[in-house]
């Protein structure tokens, strides 16, 4: 389950050590915008090391490397690679060629250190206007994309236009990026909410994200990191119908029943999935009705 | 009689008779920008006066002229309840002859009432004042709001200067302490640092730990059965103690509970909860930034009181006895729930009770919120390098990686369990600490006591041994 | 052999960091130590640095290491970092 992410810059010890404790479903250890130049050899030994000697207690593990028209993602790749992070966000991905690039580059390295294909998994981040356009190849480039990302700050400036609180301005990258996503059956995240200190605005813009369909969100603030949680979390009465579904389904079965109905409504396939999908979000909280026994 | 009026520090000094061997008395509510200490040591010591022993509330580093007084002799003997870290590392390198004594700040209310702990002559730093020494701190340039503090001093000393850059006519309307307590008055340019008496805003932590903690902290108290109807609260000016405070608020008026009081030092957060609704009123020993004081001074709801109402032992009761919930820090806890706020790891001073004991031993909940660990150092331990106050006092210790509640309380374990929130054992924090940053060697403790920690109700509870210069 | 041919410097002053230092040296290693954790773990600081400059290859050089509490895993990442900057073949 991953319904929030949070970015640590990854040249600040201080932060990336406690990064297991924060909260966060998983944590993006970030070598691109948060590093100076200067810094990038010294930020990605240290991500390197926090990762082979921290302890991230079930916290998924995400890098941020620089871009592919940059001179480091290569080296970035190099470096955290072999401590097997559970996925590589690309930023910049504009087209189904920036990612094959980094397909292929991580191929080569997976084999070379033994490890399975498609191990560690990619993220796009989708922040430019020609990768918006492009969102369905990128998402459907290679099995190793696992979800699309979808960055507003850099895609606004792309856009030439202000990034707003309300957001009507990535509109359309927003749904647009669902679709996509979803179309090639991978998961889909939406971009931080930058006023750290607008607890009101994180649970509107989170709650508005669910509502279009991504799967979680992204963050820069702990302080976010809650709300997010609880608004991609399935609530008590979404896990309590899921069981019933379930259960229902299990009656009609020993019933020898072809048609199911649950109040008054038909239970069809995607019912069904997304009652299964409920029930293990909320057995990973420990919400599940084998967790109250 | 008006003849109270005095036109210099040292001609008050004279006239209150103090001689070598005796009390002075001092209390800190202008903080880092206090400069009545420092002014009055220095004529004293001008005066050739010595052997001195400094009752002090609190002492800051702007007090650091003090270290050259105990060197050249004219102090000799120091009773604080708190001393920063810059006068604390000379202390802990053994410049004093005789051990500091440090009390809560109960304690030495009750202490300085019962004549434990007698004072010759109380200078009392007051930002506004009339010629017969009716006093207050919340008017005037030097402003700091409540004198809480002072009270006992005021009360008990067998002499009393009160020290003023405001001096307006009598009668000084709103005083906090009266004329009847004053023997002399002198006004003086400044009495403090306006910058460093109260800071203009306290501000809420950005520091993603300890945003972490508050957030537990405040579902600790959500879940703890307290938080209810004519709830009580303090909590101290640590960023992550006031993102607990900020936590609360938006629960308790998500819940509509109608506390009752805010007590402590006080912050424009506890001004925010109660302007909010979320109390009746606010208790206040000490002010820490410029909105508690413009709320003390404004606000009838917001009452001064003095250190023995706060916090004294000895008072018939104190209003630490009617609180329900205090959040508190801890440089150290050691798996009995024991706190050290006096010494920092490596044993130096820094710190001291304040009312931290007084309001752990009063309250229904006592709460230590920590990081697992400071840089480097863990915090949970096997055993405090100091006791400052005693785990028998605390409930709960609220950690990042989890959190520990003390085994004698099983019921309010189990309510926080059942509310979803990571209990674990103390030890257990302690193990994550160290895999995260290695055990820590312990250091070896000085064979001198440069200080006695004092317990709230008599007796010693600890004492501080001196550290030597690092060996390099 | 790693050979360290230029004075080179990693890492912050900041709390939880460590900067490192490091120049050419004619014989061994010499490191100096300055930590505000020094008397709990100035012997296992002193270690992880000799072990992270032989894991590099490093023989000779002259090292400052000022500590403000950097997890082990830090430091040795700033002392890996500084050879990287300081080294011959790059």
């Amino acid at each position: 389950m991953r319904r929030s992410m949070l970015f640590l810059p990854g040249n600040t010890p201080n932060m990336l050590v406690n990064g297991a404790f924060l909260g966060a479903d998983a944590v993006i250890l970030d070598l691109e915008d948060a590093v100076a130049p200067s810094e990038k050899d010294a930020a990605r030994v240290l991500v390197r090391n926090t990762i082979r000697y921290m302890d991230f207690r079930g916290c998924e593990v995400i890098v941020r490397i620089n871009a592919v028209d940059s001179d480091f993602w290569q080296a970035d790749l190099d470096e955290i690679l072999p401590q097997k992070p559970d996925l590589i966000l690309l930023p910049k991905s504009s087209s189904a060629q920036d990612v094959l690039a980094a397909d292929a580059y991580i191929g080569q390295k997976e084999a070379a250190l033994g490890f399975a294909p498609n191990t560690v998994r990619l993220m796009p981040l989708i922040e430019t206007a020609l990768g918006v356009e492009n969102a369905f190849s990128i998402a459907s480039a290679c099995p190793r994309v696992a979800a699309l990302f979808l960055g507003a700050e850099d895609l606004t400036a792309d856009l030439r236009c202000q990034r707003t609180k309300a957001g009507r301005e990535i509109e359309y990258a927003r749904t647009r990026l669902v679709v996509a996503a979803r179309a090639a059956n991978v998961d889909v995240y939406d971009t931080p909410f930058t006023d750290v200190n607008d607890d009101e605005g994180i649970q509107t813009d989170a709650a508005y994200a669910k509502a279009l369909g991504f799967t979680g969100k992204a963050s820069i603030s702990p302080r976010h990191v809650e709300v997010i949680n609880r608004v991609f979390s399935p609530t008590q009465k979404e896990i309590d119908y899921a069981y019933e579904v379930m259960d229902a389904i299990r009656l009609a079965k020993e019933q020898g029943r072809g048609a199911i109905a649950l109040r008054g409504k038909m239970i069809d396939a995607p019912i069904v999935a997304r009652a299964e999908q409920t029930i293990a979000a909320a057995r990973e909280m420990g919400l599940g009705r084998e967790d109250r026994a | 009689m008006n003849g109270k009026l005095v036109k210099t520090i040292r001609e008050a000094i004279s006239l209150s008779g103090l001689r070598d061997g005796m009390t002075v008395s001092f209390h800190h509510h202008l903080r880092n920008g206090d400069y009545v200490l420092n002014q009055v040591m220095a004529e004293i010591a001008a005066l050739g006066i010595r052997d001195l022993t400094v009752s002090a509330s609190s002492l800051f580093d702007t007090h650091q002229p003090l270290t050259d007084h105990i060197r050249s002799g004219v102090v000799t003997g120091i009773q604080t309840n708190y001393m920063a870290a810059g006068i604390g590392r000379e202390i802990s390198r053994g410049i004093l002859g005789k051990p500091v004594e440090f009390r809560t700040h109960g304690a030495r209310a009750s202490d300085i009432a019962s004549g434990q702990a007698p004072i010759d002559v109380a200078f009392i730093a007051a930002p506004s004042a009339d010629h017969m020494g009716n006093c207050s701190g919340k008017f005037g340039k030097s402003a700091c709001g409540s004198l809480g503090y002072a009270y006992p001093d005021a009360m008990y000393a067998k002499k009393v200067v009160v020290i003023t850059d405001n001096l307006v006519p009598y009668p000084l309307q709103g005083w906090s302490i009266p004329e009847t307590n004053v023997d002399y008055v002198v006004p003086v340019e400044a009495i403090g640092n306006p910058a460093g008496i109260v800071s203009g805003t306290t501000r809420i932590t950005r520091d993603p730990v300890g945003l972490v903690m508050a957030s537990y902290a405040a579902r600790v108290i959500e879940h703890s059965g307290l938080l209810k109807d004519g709830f009580s609260f303090q909590t101290g000016a640590g960023g992550a103690s006031l993102a607990a405070a900020d936590f609360l608020k938006k629960i308790m008026l998500e819940k509509g509970v109608q506390g009752s009081f805010g007590l402590g030092g006080i912050t424009g957060y506890m001004v925010d909860m109660l302007q909010a609704g979320c109390f009746q009123s606010l208790l206040d020993v000490q002010c820490f930034d410029l909105k508690a004081v413009e709320s003390i001074r404004s606000d009838p709801r917001h009452q001064e009181i003095s250190a023995l109402h706060y916090a004294g032992p000895s008072a018939r009761s104190a209003v630490v006895d009617s609180l329900d919930v205090v959040i508190l820090g801890a440089t150290e806890i050691d798996t009995a729930f024991n706190v050290n706020v006096h010494t920092d790891s490596n044993g130096y001073i820094m710190g001291g009770s304040g009312g931290h004991s007084d309001t752990a031993a009063g309250a229904k909940l006592a709460m230590i919120i920590a990081p697992l660990f400071r840089a480097r150092l863990p915090i949970v331990t096997d055993h405090v390098t100091c006791v400052s106050t005693p785990g028998r006092d605390i409930d709960v210790l609220v950690t990042q990686g989890g959190i520990a509640v003390n085994p004698k309380n099983g019921e309010l374990r189990q309510r926080l369990l059942d509310a979803g929130l990571p209990i674990v054992e103390i030890q257990e924090l302690k193990a994550r600490a160290e895999g995260i940053t290695g055990a820590p060697k312990r250091l070896p403790r000085g064979g001198r006591e440069v200080a006695r920690v004092l317990c709230r109700d008599g007796g010693q509870l600890d004492s501080i041994y001196h550290t030597p210069e690092e060996a390099e | 052999m790693t050979e360290i041919v230029r004075a080179a410097s990693a890492g912050t002053l900041e709390s939880s960091d460590a900067y490192v230092e490091i120049e050419p040296a004619g014989q061994g290693i010499e490191i100096q130590l300055e930590s505000v954790v020094k008397g709990q773990f100035g012997e296992s600081i002193l270690a992880a640095v000799r072990e992270t400059l032989a894991g590099c290859g490093v023989e000779r050089a002259r090292v400052t290491v000022s500590d403000r509490g950097a997890l082990e895993c830090v430091l040795r990442a700033r002392v890996e970092a500084a050879v990287l900057r300081g080294r011959g073949d790059c």
